[in-house]
């Protein structure tokens, strides 16, 4: 039909519907990094000394780093100065809090990005921590949960009620000498969400974050910490979406997993911070350190990602293996559009004897963007029978897009089996022509394949965050074919 | 030969001339389909027969140089590709192509919904679907498995030709055009196919089938068998023709010693 185009070029300025600003008030500190600020944010936050050291140890160790350039990504120098490292809406940084008392304002916009906090109409079978620029707004389903003896609450709380607990895993996954970023967020970082499930609970309902940056010139350096003890479950969901903005924003997270014995951990994440506009103005840097340790035995951890947002994506959800017979899992879609760049991948590093580990990865790329799979499987010298199997896969929408892969493999151990599968393909203009004559769009066309290229990643989400995903992803793509 | 009178032409080609990447390839066709009607296309290779059913179903790759062709009533020439399918033309690939991951029922709901759509009719839901898709594959006994892999992905030869019919059975096209649907299949295969193109002839719909060889038209038993040759078509007339060229060889019609 004639009107194909107008709807198409209709759908391109909708592309991003969560663009907004909400304007509230709020408190802040000044611009820029300091020990003073590093101080005055855990004293703001009422935390303990250890932590304040803690800090303060990651911001020197910082100092002595430089920002990190191996990644197959190009942007022009961050003014770490120039950030504003805690921002919070004035209702909730002054004064307790329960849902009733919270800005009106806060609950609307969760609202309009699909996510109501009020107990009357909150998501059935999804507990929901929801972090607004430096702060948790709230969390739902909390006292059913408690019954159960599961622990989900924003870090800030955590390390106030559960000291303990925090300060024996935080950091032991993802120390502060990891990498830059992960110095940075230790130094600095915010809330985030803890979750803690005892031993044998499956926890019934699924576990999650939406994380959304509202401030200008802000940052958000939020920390996960999530610990599955002996023989429980959990699926975690995180989202996260940021206003439409022409100068970039810096989110640099660290998420920390821990599994013990015969514990499962389920991480899914859709990600669609703002991507910036056409031109490639804009947009986040999406830069987290994410990783998972199956400390006990027959544990497994599995990390699903839809990666859809961010001017720049840098991360590499991985699995530490140390657990005899423990299994990782990496499934990933990311998606670059115009001048999008995402390096991302992930590190299984295999410790313990019989562990096993799965990648899967389908990076799809249309316009200028480019799209980089980076990843590790090291096989340690104890590893007996350690197995591996990865498949990347790359998707090219038109001819000015990359698409890149850099695998590495390290086995120390004669008895593991790795397997590397790789392909890059187009969508040929016979397979968008043989859906023309079955009577559908280009777009309709288009997002088939796209969705068929996807389909054993979007298998592995959640149900109602498959049915997301699957939008997004044709939301995303639109305009993307000419 | 019947009358038409009263009857609307489903499809009317006059005087097509088109070219491929520079190359004039169709001299003038000259083609009139009725409803009811099974149309058979015959020719030396080259004689440009798949280059008319590119044309009719509007592949970018192909440029129409002169000549009209009038679709139900329509100025088939202006309409998109996909339009052109919405419309009821249908093509039967000669090389259908594979779509990984794209489950076949989700495809065809997709494309019969686009086309319930365009013609006023309400959209079937999975159930609905999967009855109708279920009905359909029975009546051209074919194995319902085929319905649960992806579109094409890892199909043979005759499983891929099966598919083209079995999508054709539920989008009921008016014009259907089969470019070879008997190439690469042994005689079995053959045999199938060729009753399940008659199990689909409908009063109201036509078939325009494109071979090289006689030997599906021994099945299938056109009302009209029309000879390609240099992109004009140089004979036309009933079955019997597609015997006579089977025992006389192309030479017959080109001039040119068969080979």
């Amino acid at each position: 039909m004639n009107d194909d185009r107008d709807t198409l070029q209709g759908l391109i300025r909708r592309q991003y519907p969560y663009g907004f600003y909400t304007d509230i008030e709020t408190e802040s500190v000044p611009p820029g990094l300091s020990e003073d600020i590093i101080r005055y944010i855990s004293t703001r936050k009422g935390e303990p000394e250890w932590l304040t050291e803690w800090r303060l140890r990651a911001y020197r160790y910082w100092l002595t780093l430089r920002e990190p350039h191996w990644a197959n990504v190009k942007y022009p120098p961050i003014d770490y100065q120039a950030i504003t490292y805690y921002v919070a809406p004035r209702s909730i940084a002054q004064g307790p809090r329960s849902l009733d008392e919270v800005d009106p304002r806060l609950l609307e916009t969760y609202n309009k990005l699909g996510i109501p906090l009020h107990e009357q109409q909150i998501l059935a079978g999804v507990a929901v921590d929801a972090i607004f620029d430096s702060v948790s707004v709230g969390t739902t389903l909390k006292e059913q949960l408690e019954k159960l003896g599961i622990i989900f609450c924003p870090i800030s709380e955590a390390i106030r009620e559960y000291p303990d607990l925090v300060r024996k895993y935080l950091g032991t996954v993802v120390p502060y000498t990891d990498n830059f970023f992960a110095a940075l967020n230790s130094a600095v970082f915010t809330d985030g969400s803890f979750c803690y499930i005892p031993p044998g609970v499956r926890c019934p309902v699924d576990l999650s974050t939406y994380f959304r940056i509202n401030a200008a010139r802000s940052g958000q350096f939020e920390r996960t910490l999530i610990v599955v003890d002996e023989g429980g479950y959990v699926s975690y969901l995180e989202g996260c979406t940021a206003p439409m903005r022409d100068e970039n924003q810096l989110h640099a997270a660290v998420v920390e997993l821990v599994a013990l014995d015969n514990a499962q951990i389920k991480y899914s994440t859709v990600q669609n911070w703002y991507p910036g506009d056409e031109q490639g103005r804009g947009g986040i840097y999406n830069f987290v350190t994410k990783r998972g340790i199956c400390l006990g035995r027959n544990s497994k951890i599995s990390w699903t990602q839809v990666e859809v947002g961010s001017a720049i994506t840098w991360k590499y959800p991985s699995c530490i293996l140390k657990g005899d017979n423990s299994v990782g899992e990496f499934y990933s879609v990311a998606v670059t559009t115009h001048y999008q760049q995402a390096d991302t991948g992930t590190k299984m590093i295999h410790l313990g004897k019989n562990t096993r580990s799965t990648i899967i990865s389908k990076g799809i790329s249309a316009g200028f963007a480019q799209n980089t799979y980076r990843g590790l499987v090291r096989i340690a010298p104890n590893a007996e029978g350690a197995r591996n199997y990865t498949r990347c896969d790359s998707l090219l929408i038109g001819d000015k897009c990359g698409a890149h892969t850099f695998p590495v493999i390290e086995s120390a151990n004669e008895t593991a089996i790795i397997e590397h599968e790789a392909t890059t393909s187009k969508i040929s203009e016979d397979q968008v022509f043989y859906c023309l004559q079955r009577g559908l769009s280009v777009q309709d066309a288009v997002n088939l394949i796209v969705i068929g290229f996807c389909k054993e990643i979007i298998q592995e989400l959640p149900l109602e965050f498959a049915v997301e995903a699957k939008k997004l992803l044709e939301v995303s793509l639109e305009g993307s074919v000419g | 030969m019947e009358s038409h009178q009263n009857r609307y032409p489903i499809l009317e080609i006059r005087q097509l001339h088109a070219e491929v990447e520079g190359k004039t390839i169709l001299h003038g066709i000259n083609l009139t389909i009725y409803p009811g009607e099974v149309h058979a296309i015959m020719g030396p290779n080259g004689s440009g027969k798949s280059t008319l059913a590119s044309v009719l179903v509007g592949d970018p790759a192909y440029k129409v140089l002169k000549g009209e062709v009038i679709f139900c009533g329509r100025n088939l020439l202006e309409l998109k590709p996909e339009e052109r399918a919405r419309e009821g033309l249908f093509l039967a690939f000669q090389y259908p192509v594979e779509l990984p991951g794209v489950s076949t029922m989700s495809f065809l709901r997709a494309a019969l919904n686009q086309i319930r759509r365009h013609r006023g009719l309400d959209e079937l839901d999975p159930t609905e679907f999967i009855s109708l898709l279920r009905e359909k594959a029975a009546k051209l006994d074919l194995n319902e498995n085929i319905l649960k892999r992806s579109v094409n992905e890892g199909f043979s030869g005759g499983e891929r030709k099966r598919n083209e019919i079995l999508q054709m059975a539920v989008l009921e096209p008016k014009l259907a055009i089969l470019d070879e649907p008997d190439s690469g299949l042994d005689i079995d295969a053959l045999k199938l196919v060729a009753s399940n193109l008659a199990s689909l002839r409908r009063p109201d719909s036509a078939q325009l089938i494109i071979t090289h060889y006689q030997r599906l038209l021994s099945y299938i038993e056109p009302d009209y068998v029309h000879v390609l040759v240099d992109g004009r078509i140089v004979i036309s007339g009933d079955k019997s023709l597609a015997h006579e060229l089977e025992r006389k060889g192309y030479g017959w019609v080109t001039g040119t010693p068969s080979i």
